[in-house]
């Protein structure tokens, strides 16, 4: 790996994401692991020492934490559910929304630069409980038939066309929401992820492992262009976020609506 | 393979990915070309027209990542 001498260049690809565990012998403690665990207590400090002493002129940190708290509950929760029924799922959805958008941006945060959710299994879980949220609050309000009468059936729909659309309707409301919803936000991460990869490693096997000057060239090039990917992720990280939340909202939203 | 002047090596997954990401690239395109000519119109839509405007922007794009899933599961088949 001496400068100068050409070696093969390994493309990044999934085997880039089987991390080795912090402590060995303790195969479950990987850094997503870690960065999930690090996120959680990043929040209930946050939100802990923004709520502690609340006054009626708020504090710097008391001001921050409103505002975090004010976005999730009146942009997504309020607008995707309506004012009657929003409150109950606030602290869900607020939840939801900053462990993804922390462990998202721990992607691009020094050091850490790992984001949890590329690892499929975190996806699926976030996914799997907005799913059973929303079918228990839907099943809750509507009972079982009536739930299901009111996701497969939609109205003004003439009885002849029922045959086709329940079962389309049921596979589109049921079953391939949590499927979307995870696979979303993992591939998302996943992509974003390899993509610095070979922008970075890339550059760095041009300057200094090809051994040839104008790849070189190039290599600094493919740098500077990392750099650009870099910020562009930041974006889809947060953009990521924020339409999972809006996603399981608008879910809850239309799974407790009285017209369809 | 090798007689050929320009043989092509790697994989076909990659292609079937490329192939696969036109669609949802048309498709997020639209949304957006539609935003901003419904914030010429109407600037003070703007806010409303965009939350819209990502949900269809999440739904569009999971055809794009529907396909690079793909690609790796049928990678080696």
């Amino acid at each position: 790996m001496t400068a100068g001498v050409p070696t093969e260049f390994i493309a990044p690809g999934p085997q880039s994401f089987d991390l080795p565990p912090i402590i060995p012998g303790v195969d479950w403690f990987t850094k997503p692991v870690l960065v999930a665990a690090l996120s959680v207590v990043v929040i209930v400090w946050f939100y802990w020492a923004a709520a502690r002493k609340s006054a009626v002129v708020p504090s710097r940190l008391q001001f921050a934490g409103e505002l975090g708290y004010n976005f999730v509950r009146n942009s997504i929760a309020r607008d995707a559910i309506g004012s009657a029924e929003y409150m109950k799922y606030v602290p869900y959805l607020c939840g939801l929304f900053y462990f993804i958008l922390l462990n998202n941006v721990a992607g691009t945060i020094p050091l850490i630069q790992f984001p949890t959710f590329s690892h499929i299994g975190w996806a699926y879980v976030a996914a799997v409980m907005s799913w059973v949220i929303y079918n228990a609050a839907g099943i809750k309000k509507k009972g079982v038939w009536g739930y299901f009468k009111h996701q497969t059936m939609p109205a003004g729909v003439p009885l002849w066309l029922m045959p086709l659309m329940i079962p389309i309707e049921f596979i589109s409301n049921i079953l391939v929401r949590p499927i979307s919803l995870s696979l979303r936000l993992f591939a998302n991460m996943f992509a974003g992820h390899i993509l610095l990869g070979v922008f970075v490693l890339g550059g760095e096997y041009m300057v200094f492992e090809s051994g040839k000057i104008l790849l070189g060239g190039v290599g600094i090039i493919t740098f500077i262009m990392g750099l650009a990917i870099a910020g562009l992720e930041l974006f889809v990280q947060s953009i990521q976020a924020y339409i999972f939340v809006v996603l399981t909202a608008q879910y809850i939203g239309s799974a407790i609506s009285d017209e369809h | 393979m090798s007689n050929l002047a320009l043989a092509i090596s790697g994989n076909i997954a990659v292609l079937g990915y490329g192939l696969a990401a036109i669609g949802p690239g048309v498709g997020v395109g639209l949304i957006f070309a539609a935003v901003i000519n419904g914030t010429a119109r109407q600037p003070e839509a703007q806010s409303k027209l965009q939350s819209i405007a990502w949900i269809g922007f999440g739904v569009t794009e999971v055809l794009a990542i529907i396909g690079i899933a793909l690609a790796f599961v049928f990678k080696n088949g």
